[in-house]
């Protein structure tokens, strides 16, 4: 299959995501958003992972393995870890404020 | 090198243990004790240099090489001294005169905080180390260091009483004079190294280097050292800081301000002799200066009412004597006119500073007369003095001056008439000044003549031995008519002077005629005295204001008035132009206008800190699609 979809594919959730950070005011649409980016860029790691291995000269190495195959579940641990942390943060903003539009968090402005 | 050149060092390095030692203890020190080493020092500086005389006098003269004070590839300056006949004399007067003004300085500056006493006495020592300094130097450059050291002494002593603002002024003034002749000294050296690469008196004066300049560069230098002499020696134009030097302690005056310091350009112009000699147009603006700085000087002291005011013009004028003998070739006579001056003149102004301490520091002529019952060994000294510096046979300014005159004569006969014209009212204001003194009835408070008294030995001694000298001083240089080999100063520089001699077309005067000139000029300063003697014996105050040429006289020709206007008052004037234009409005408003620009610059730029994070996340998207294009497209 041609690399090319993956790329547009992986394109257009990352814009999509970047559009929706910069756009919405919800925190939550906002993480997700981020969340978003960071999958399309696991999709277009494990996309090159593939394409890569299937190829001839890297199939004659003796060192040949798949490694983004593997290293996107890290990626994927480590984003689960993230996600826990940053929703913690938005509860005890909710708690706190009562809201989770990000234009009521300018207060450290001042 | 022979033997009693090893020692030749110790004789500035001992004032200058003098000046450390003085110097560094002065808060410790008593007066007895600073007030001795003082002395001590530079009367060891004197036996020594008796002894160096003696030796140059057997015909040791040599350059005593120490060690490389500057050392650049092609350029190599010595510090090394020269011992030769002249330089041996002015050690002689430097140091023997020097002692005398010492010991009566422990005396005179007595009612002295201790602290000042010593601080006194060790910038007076400082002093005398580098007067020997210039007079010893090999070279053009050590010259120049003693030459700068005496112009830092001489402000330094000038401002001794610094809490009197007029006295610190006094002290700016002299200094920023002798800057200005300190340039031209300086260019002059400069000169000499950029044409012959080296500044040691031997090789410049050598016959190689002197084929090497042209006439041109010869008369530059010569020029040019000249500006040197004028601002050292008080010339005009720059001689308006000698009389606002008397400021300083008398004994200061009598050292610096007539006997040593002033003489340094004499000095510095004789040792020159050939450079000189072989620059006609030099010759010429020298013997004219001087000249001319003679007259002027003389004028102004026939009105002066300041006892030291008038010894003051009488040195610049008899200095502008000194330069003629120079600018006329006679530089035996004009040496030996700074020996005869330095006695005669010290003399008087230690005897003034005699009557000065008697009167309790009054300084004002016209209310002084009579003295001459309270205090008679400084009145016979200073008889002696005025007769001395007047010219009358047979004191030691007869011969000097006579030569000088005859020399005049030899070259201009107007040269001599202006001369002897100089010379008869140099008689009439020293008897003015002598008759208004001592002469008369007292004029002064009852308070004051309650006080009168003949001053301590340490005064009265150093007034007699200088008296002594200003008598009997003349008698190394008899003229040749008089007695056959009679001029033994003469003899015993003629090494120094072989050179230009052997340039220098001689002009002998027939021996009538030479009695002649003598006779006249002896006779209209004779006359003069006795009619000033008569005139200021009967002095009586009187409150009449003086008008015309009298005015113009009490009032210095206004020299001081026209380089305040020509000099002083522009100079002001750019200066507050610089303050109030370039100063505030160009330097003041760039740098506040730096600060402005911050300030303003950053008032904008704070909207850019908001606390939106949308914002910020837009720029940093902007920010980063702006490095994609530039790494994808450029």
């Amino acid at each position: 299959m041609d690399i090319k979809a993956y790329i547009i594919l992986a394109l257009t959730l990352f814009t999509i995501g970047i559009i929706g950070v910069l756009v919405r005011r919800n925190a939550i649409i906002i993480f997700m958003c981020v969340e978003l980016m960071l999958n399309a860029v696991n999709l277009l790691l494990v996309a090159f992972s593939k394409m890569h291995a299937m190829s001839e000269a890297v199939k004659a190495s003796p060192t040949y393995v798949s490694d983004a195959q593997i290293f996107v579940f890290f990626i994927m641990v480590v984003a689960a870890a993230e996600v826990s942390v940053g929703l913690a943060i938005i509860v005890m903003l909710y708690r706190n404020t009562h809201s989770v539009d990000v234009n009521f968090l300018n207060r450290l402005k001042n | 090198m022979s033997n009693f050149l090893q020692i030749v060092w110790l004789i500035p390095i001992l004032p200058l243990i003098g000046f450390i030692i003085n110097g560094a203890g002065r808060n410790i020190l008593s007066k007895a004790v600073s007030g001795f080493v003082g002395s001590a020092v530079i009367f060891a500086s004197f036996l020594l240099s008796i002894y160096v005389f003696i030796e140059v006098k057997n015909g040791h003269s040599e350059v005593v090489h120490y060690f490389n004070f500057i050392n650049i590839e092609s350029l190599k300056i010595a510090f090394a001294f020269k011992i030769d006949p002249l330089s041996s004399l002015f050690l002689l007067i430097i140091t023997g005169v020097g002692f005398l003004i010492h010991v009566y300085s422990t005396s005179y500056m007595h009612e002295e905080p201790s602290k000042d006493f010593a601080k006194y006495f060790s910038f007076l020592n400082l002093f005398v180390f580098s007067m020997l300094l210039l007079v010893m130097g090999a070279n053009y450059v050590i010259m120049f260091i003693g030459w700068e050291g005496v112009g830092l002494c001489s402000y330094l002593l000038i401002g001794y009483w610094f809490k009197n603002n007029d006295y610190t002024n006094a002290g700016k003034k002299a200094f920023i004079m002798n800057r200005i002749g300190d340039l031209g000294f300086l260019l002059a050296v400069f000169w000499l190294i950029s044409k012959l690469g080296t500044v040691s008196f031997d090789e410049i004066f050598s016959q190689v280097s002197l084929d090497k300049l042209s006439l041109a560069d010869k008369t530059g230098i010569t020029l040019l050292l000249f500006v040197g002499a004028t601002g050292k020696s008080a010339q005009i134009p720059l001689y308006t800081w000698l009389p606002d030097a008397m400021a300083g302690p008398t004994p200061v005056s009598a050292l610096i301000h007539a006997a040593t310091m002033v003489t340094a350009g004499i000095y510095m112009i004789a040792r020159s002799n050939i450079l000189y000699i072989m620059a006609p147009l030099t010759q010429h603006v020298v013997a004219i200066t001087g000249l001319a700085t003679a007259v002027l000087a003389a004028t102004i002291a026939l009105k002066q009412n300041d006892i030291k005011k008038v010894l003051a013009y009488s040195t610049v004028s008899q200095l502008g004597y000194m330069f003629l003998a120079l600018g006329v070739g006679a530089y035996t006579g004009a040496v030996f006119h700074v020996m005869t001056h330095a006695f005669f003149k010290a003399l008087l102004f230690l005897g003034a500073g005699s009557v000065i301490h008697a009167m309790g520091g009054e300084q004002d002529m016209r209310n002084m007369g009579g003295l001459k019952k309270y205090m008679s060994i400084t009145h016979l000294t200073f008889l002696l003095g005025c007769l001395a510096i007047a010219g009358m046979p047979p004191f030691s300014g007869f011969f000097s001056k006579d030569e000088i005159l005859a020399a005049a004569y030899a070259n201009n006969p107007i040269l001599w008439a202006v001369g002897v014209f100089t010379a008869v009212m140099t008689a009439f204001y020293m008897f003015r000044l002598y008759g208004m003194t001592f002469l008369g009835k007292f004029r002064g408070t009852q308070e004051q003549e309650h006080h009168l008294h003949e001053s301590p030995a340490a005064i009265t001694i150093p007034l007699i031995i200088l008296a002594i000298l200003a008598v009997i001083g003349g008698w190394i240089g008899i003229p040749e008519i008089f007695m056959h080999g009679g001029h033994r100063l003469e003899a015993f520089l003629e090494p120094v002077f072989r050179q230009s001699n052997a340039i220098a077309t001689k002009h002998a005067l027939s021996h009538s005629k030479e009695y002649m000139l003598m006779g006249i000029s002896v006779a209209a300063a004779f006359i003069a005295l006795v009619f000033a003697w008569n005139k200021f014996s009967k002095y009586q105050k009187s409150e009449t204001v003086s008008t015309g040429f009298t005015k113009l006289l009490e009032n210095k020709w206004y020299v001081e008035e026209f380089y305040n206007a020509i000099i002083t008052k522009p100079i002001n004037s750019l200066s507050a132009f610089f303050n109030n234009i370039i100063e505030k409005k160009v330097i003041d408003g760039l740098v506040n206008g730096t600060g402005k620009a911050v300030n303003y610059g950053s008032r904008q730029l704070r909207w850019l800190q908001s606390g939106q994070v949308g914002a910020y996340i837009l720029l940093m998207v902007i920010g980063i699609l702006i490095l994609f294009i530039i790494q994808l497209f450029l």
